[in-house]
C-alpha cells in the first residue's frame, strides 16, 4: 500500500462510514424524507437531474469565480495603494476591519435590486464584497510585514522603492494573500448560493435548493447542496495547488510535503 | 589617490532622540578615525549607542550633530555608492530565496548580469565555506551557517568596509569562537576594513586591532585600546598571557566608564 493511500485511509474510512451510518439510521429510524433524505435518495436525485444540476452548477460557479476575481483584483489594488501611503492606511484600515466584521451577505437583497434580481452581476457583486475585505486587509498586513532589519538591509544597498516592493514586500505578502484567497474561495460559493436564495436565474444552485425545498422535494435540494459543496471544495483545492507552485518555500507548504 | 585617508571619519558626532516627553542624548562628542585594513570593535553596555553609531556610519540613521565621512565622502553618498556591506544580529535571509539567491540579492540591485552574479555569489559562498549549500534554503541551515551566508552577502559587492552589528550575539559560545576564527581568516584574505559591534570582551580582544570602549547615558567614547596580539591569531592566541592581560584591560576600562558601583539597590536593578 502506498504511503499516500495510508495517509488518507482514515479520512476515507470516516467518509464512507459516515454515509453508511447515515443510510442505516434513516432506514432503521424511518426518518421522514423531508427531514433527512437517505444518501441513496440523494444519489438518485443527483442522477435523475444531472444535466439540470450541472447547468445550475455552471451558472453558480461562474458567479462565484467572477465575483472572486473582481473582489480579489479590487482588494489588491486598494491594498497596494494603501500599503504605500501610511496616511491612507491609517484612514482606511479601521473601516476595512470593521467592514470585514459585518455580515456582508445581508446586502444580498439590496444587490439584487441594484444590479437585477435575475442577473448574475448582482451575485458577483455580493461575492466581490465578501472577498474584497479579507484580501485587502491581509495583503496590507503582508506588504507591511517585513521587519526593520529587512528594510535597513535594502537601504544599505541603496535599493529603490520598486526593488523593495518586488524583492521584499511582495514575496513577504504572498502567504498573507493566499490565506485570504483560501478564505475567499469558500466565501465566494457561500455568497453566490445565498445570493440566489433571494432570486436569480432559474437554473442556479441557490434557486434549485429554495424551490425544491418549498415543494418538499428534499432529495433534489440535497443533490444541489452536494454539487455546491463539490464546487467549493474543488475551488479551494485549485487555490492550494497554485499556492504550492507559487511559494514552495513557505512552511505551510514544505511541512506537508 | 589618498591612500592614507581614513575609511571612516567621525567628528563631534551627536545623536539626540526626541519624543514628546523626553529628550535622550544617545551619542555625544564622538570623534573616531578608522583606517584601511583595520578591525575596530565598538564595545559597551547596552544603551551606550554602539549600534546607533554603526547605523550612523552606514547612513541608516542620521546624526543630529557632527560630520560622518566614509571613504572620504559624506555617509549618504557612500551608502548610495554601496561602499559598505552590513551584517545584522539576525541573518535577515529571505526564506523565498535559496542561499545562492540571497547572496545574489545586492548584485541584482546593482544590475549585474546573471552570469556575473552567479559566479560572484558562488565565489563568496566558497569564501565562507558554504560552497555546497547554495541550493539550500535558509531554514535548512544552522544559525552559524545562516550568519556565514549573511557575511557572504555583505561581501558580495566587494566593499572596502564591513559593518557588523553583534553578528554572533545569538550564537552559542562554541559556534561563536569558530565564527570568530573564520571572520579573521576572511578579513585577512579580503583586507576589508571592519567595524564590529559587540558586548563580548573576549570576542572584541580576539578579533580587533583596536577596541573602542563606550559608556552609556550619554553614549561617549571613554577609551581606545590598541590590541597588539600577534597575527595570525589562532585558537592558541586565546590562551596567551597577553590575551588575558588585554581582556582585563578592556574589562577595567569598561568598569571605569561605567562610573562607581551603584549602591542604591533600585539603581542596581535598573542597570542590570
Amino acid at each position: 500500500m502506498s504511503r499516500r493511500l495510508r495517509y488518507y485511509l482514515p479520512a476515507i474510512a470516516v467518509f464512507v462510514g459516515g454515509i453508511v451510518v447515515w443510510e442505516l439510521l434513516v432506514r432503521i429510524l424511518e426518518i421522514q424524507r423531508f427531514l433527512l433524505p437517505a444518501p441513496s435518495a440523494i444519489a438518485g436525485a443527483l442522477l435523475e437531474n444531472w444535466s439540470d444540476l450541472l447547468e445550475a452548477g455552471r451558472t453558480t460557479f461562474i458567479e462565484a469565480v467572477g465575483g472572486f476575481a473582481i473582489g480579489t483584483v479590487a482588494g489588491l489594488v486598494v491594498a497596494f495603494a494603501t500599503a504605500r501611503y501610511a496616511l491612507a492606511r491609517g484612514a482606511l484600515m479601521p473601516f476595512a476591519i470593521a467592514a470585514n466584521a459585518i455580515p456582508i451577505i445581508a446586502f444580498a437583497p439590496i444587490m439584487n435590486s441594484w444590479f437585477g434580481t435575475t442577473s448574475p452581476v448582482s451575485k458577483m457583486m455580493i461575492v466581490a464584497m465578501l472577498v474584497f475585505f479579507p484580501v485587502m486587509i491581509n495583503t496590507v498586513r503582508g506588504l507591511t510585514s517585513p521587519d526593520a532589519s529587512s528594510l535597513e538591509l535594502m537601504r544599505s544597498y541603496a535599493a529603490g522603492e520598486l526593488d523593495i516592493l518586488r524583492k521584499v514586500r511582495i514575496p513577504a505578502a504572498l502567504p498573507y494573500f493566499f490565506t485570504a484567497i483560501k478564505v475567499g474561495a469558500t466565501l465566494s460559493l457561500i455568497g453566490a448560493v445565498v445570493g440566489e436564495y433571494f432570486g436569480g436565474a432559474t437554473l442556479a444552485l441557490g434557486r434549485i435548493i429554495v424551490e425544491s425545498a418549498s415543494f418538499l422535494r428534499f432529495a433534489e435540494a440535497w443533490a444541489a447542496i452536494v454539487i455546491a459543496a463539490a464546487l467549493g471544495i474543488g475551488f479551494y483545492l485549485v487555490i492550494i495547488a497554485i499556492e504550492r507552485i507559487v511559494m514552495p518555500w513557505h512552511p505551510s507548504v514544505r511541512g506537508s510535503s | 589617490m589618498s591612500g592614507a585617508a581614513p575609511v571612516v571619519a567621525l567628528h563631534a558626532v551627536e545623536k539626540v532622540f526626541e519624543t514628546a516627553e523626553a529628550r535622550t542624548t544617545a551619542l555625544s562628542g564622538i570623534d573616531l578615525e578608522i583606517h584601511g585594513g583595520e578591525f575596530v570593535s565598538l564595545i559597551g553596555p547596552s544603551g551606550c549607542g554602539k549600534s546607533t553609531l554603526l547605523r550612523i556610519i552606514g547612513d541608516l540613521t542620521g546624526p543630529t550633530g557632527g560630520t560622518v565621512e566614509v571613504n572620504g565622502k559624506p555617509a549618504a553618498r557612500a551608502r548610495r555608492d554601496r561602499d559598505y556591506g552590513m551584517v545584522f544580529q539576525a541573518p535577515v535571509l529571505f526564506d523565498w530565496r535559496s542561499i545562492q539567491a540571497n547572496v545574489e540579492l545586492p548584485l541584482e540591485i546593482t544590475g549585474l548580469s546573471g552570469n556575473e552574479r552567479r559566479e560572484r555569489a558562488a565565489r563568496m559562498l566558497d569564501l565562507v565555506e558554504l560552497g555546497d549549500f547554495g541550493r539550500h534554503h535558509p531554514w535548512q541551515l544552522s544559525g552559524g551557517m545562516q550568519q556565514r551566508a549573511a557575511i557572504a552577502r555583505a561581501l558580495a559587492l566587494e566593499p572596502r568596509l564591513l559593518l557588523m552589528d553583534e553578528p554572533f550575539g545569538a550564537l552559542d559560545e562554541m559556534t561563536r569562537e569558530r565564527m570568530n576564527d573564520e571572520l579573521l581568516r576572511i578579513w585577512e584574505r579580503t583586507r576589508t576594513t571592519i567595524v564590529f559591534v559587540t558586548h563580548s570582551i573576549p570576542e572584541a580582544v580576539f578579533l580587533s586591532s583596536r577596541v573602542v570602549v563606550m559608556s552609556a547615558r550619554p553614549g561617549r567614547i571613554t577609551d581606545v585600546i590598541e590590541v597588539d596580539l600577534e597575527r595570525p591569531r589562532t585558537e592558541a592566541s586565546r590562551e596567551t598571557e597577553r590575551y588575558f592581560e588585554l581582556v582585563t584591560t578592556v574589562r577595567e576600562s569598561l568598569r571605569a566608564g561605567h562610573g562607581p558601583a551603584p549602591l542604591d539597590p533600585v539603581d542596581a536593578e535598573a542597570t542590570a
